[in-house]
């Protein structure tokens, strides 16, 4: 990966070109090209990039990452392309991106898309109100009988 | 699918086991007689395999007594070897002499248990045992279940979320019950994370690979990177978070039908036995 260097003032957009990125035998993605950006805020603070990811085809939840004073990564949005949904991570020292990979890739045929459905965990800000949200389960460090009674889950189940 | 929700929860192996249904049998008699089965094999696999009870399997064997294996044990070893194996040592279920088997049978059962759910036709199902949990939708393209994800450093919030309509996610941290986890390598109570999610096909592996990763302490993410078919995020210790995903599922292990919960069949039936 060709490595970009920015110098950061105020905000920054990052244009990602994914050049066929070939998942398995052979498949649309190998002769095509996909934009996505990202874009984030930076600090002058010393705090790390807190992400918002937007692409061209429209997507909801917004990726971030990293408070680190050094190294951090951003996870952009998922960009539903017309072969299937494209998320790319940076990874970056201070100012520097040193790093894009791809998390998140179309697959060419139907049985990669059955084999490879997980969707990544979509990073959220906000206090989450379990009983109110859409949440149906949640996982975490195992809890016990005691702790349950204060679990999300528990509220959940209680809902 | 969407509709009610119909949910239970039972504590078993000293754990809230919750379950959700929803669909044809969410809130029918074949829906609870089913949610029952499930619990009556967790009771069964914890008589067996809980170091908490003295007359478990395990804890007879590992005060020295002769037994036949339970029914299960060769199963769960030979998972067992299988984690050390690929993790290079990081998940190890001998302590000397002692088997300690907490690490594989929870997901392993919980996954297991689920097949009397997914036996009920028309119905999707997310089975929990104690935050680590099991997902299915009748239809495989049908409506997923969302999955919050509790952020270790505040148990109160979530830090992610994520889709699954079948398939399975493992947490493993510190957050609820402090450090249980040690790297059998070097000892030490890793420290570098404070939780490691996996989501992958079933929960047998998804479970095992939290708690092989997180006992790698800095290193969990570049080999959870190496896994499979699955993906996740780590949470560090100073609140950094990083998703991974691994590369995609090796095919030429999966069986044509692709039913991802069969790729785990391990062929090695080994039995570490007693050392000397």
């Amino acid at each position: 990966m060709k490595k970009i260097v920015l110098a950061l003032a105020g905000t920054v957009s990052v244009v990602v070109l994914l050049f066929g990125y070939d998942t398995s035998t052979s498949g649309p993605m190998a002769t095509t090209s996909q934009s996505s950006v990202i874009s984030g805020g930076t600090g002058s603070s010393g705090t790390g990039p807190s992400g918002t990811g937007s692409s061209d085809s429209g997507s909801s939840d917004s990726g971030s990452s990293g408070t680190g004073s050094s190294t951090s990564t951003v996870t952009g949005d998922v960009a539903q392309t017309r072969w299937g949904p494209v998320q790319v991570e940076l990874t970056l020292d201070g100012d520097t991106i040193t790093n894009v990979s791809v998390v998140q890739y179309p697959n060419g045929n139907g049985k990669d898309q059955e084999i490879n459905t997980y969707a990544l965990p979509i990073l959220v800000q906000e206090t989450i109100d379990a009983q109110s949200s859409d949440i149906d389960m949640v996982s975490g460090a195992t809890v016990t009988s005691v702790g349950y009674q204060q679990s999300l889950q528990s509220a959940i189940d209680q809902a | 699918m969407t509709g009610p929700v119909w949910r239970a929860v039972e504590q078993v192996m000293g754990l809230p086991i919750s379950v959700a249904l929803r669909g044809r049998h969410a809130a029918t008699a074949e829906g609870t007689a089913a949610w029952e089965r499930v619990v009556a094999d967790l009771r069964r696999v914890d008589r067996d395999f809980s170091s908490y009870r003295a007359d478990s399997w395990v804890s007879r064997h590992n005060a020295g007594e002769d037994l036949p294996p339970a029914a299960g044990v060769d199963e769960v070893l030979a998972l067992a070897e299988q984690a050390c194996l690929e993790s290079g040592g990081a998940f190890d279920v001998r302590r000397g002499n002692a088997l300690d088997l907490d690490g594989v049978v929870k997901g392993w059962a919980v996954e297991r248990a689920a097949r009397r759910l997914r036996e009920l036709d028309g119905t999707d199902f997310c089975l929990s045992g104690g935050g680590d949990l099991t997902c299915w939708t009748a239809d495989p393209d049908g409506s997923p279940w969302q999955i919050g994800i509790e952020h270790p450093l505040d148990p109160a919030r979530l830090i992610a979320r994520v889709p699954v309509a079948r398939g399975a996610v493992a947490t493993s941290g510190t957050a609820h019950r402090g450090a249980h986890i040690v790297d059998p390598r070097s000892g030490r109570v890793p420290n570098a994370a404070a939780s490691v999610t996996v989501v992958g096909p079933d929960l047998t592996w998804a479970d095992i690979d939290a708690t092989a990763a997180f006992a790698q302490g800095a290193g969990a993410v570049s080999w959870l990177r190496s896994r499979p078919g699955r993906n996740g995020l780590v949470v560090w210790a100073d609140g950094r978070v990083e998703t991974w995903a691994g590369p995609p599922p090796d095919r030429s292990t999966a069986p044509d039908d692709a039913d991802p919960r069969r790729w785990v069949s391990p062929s090695r039936s080994s039995w570490p036995g007693r050392r000397p």
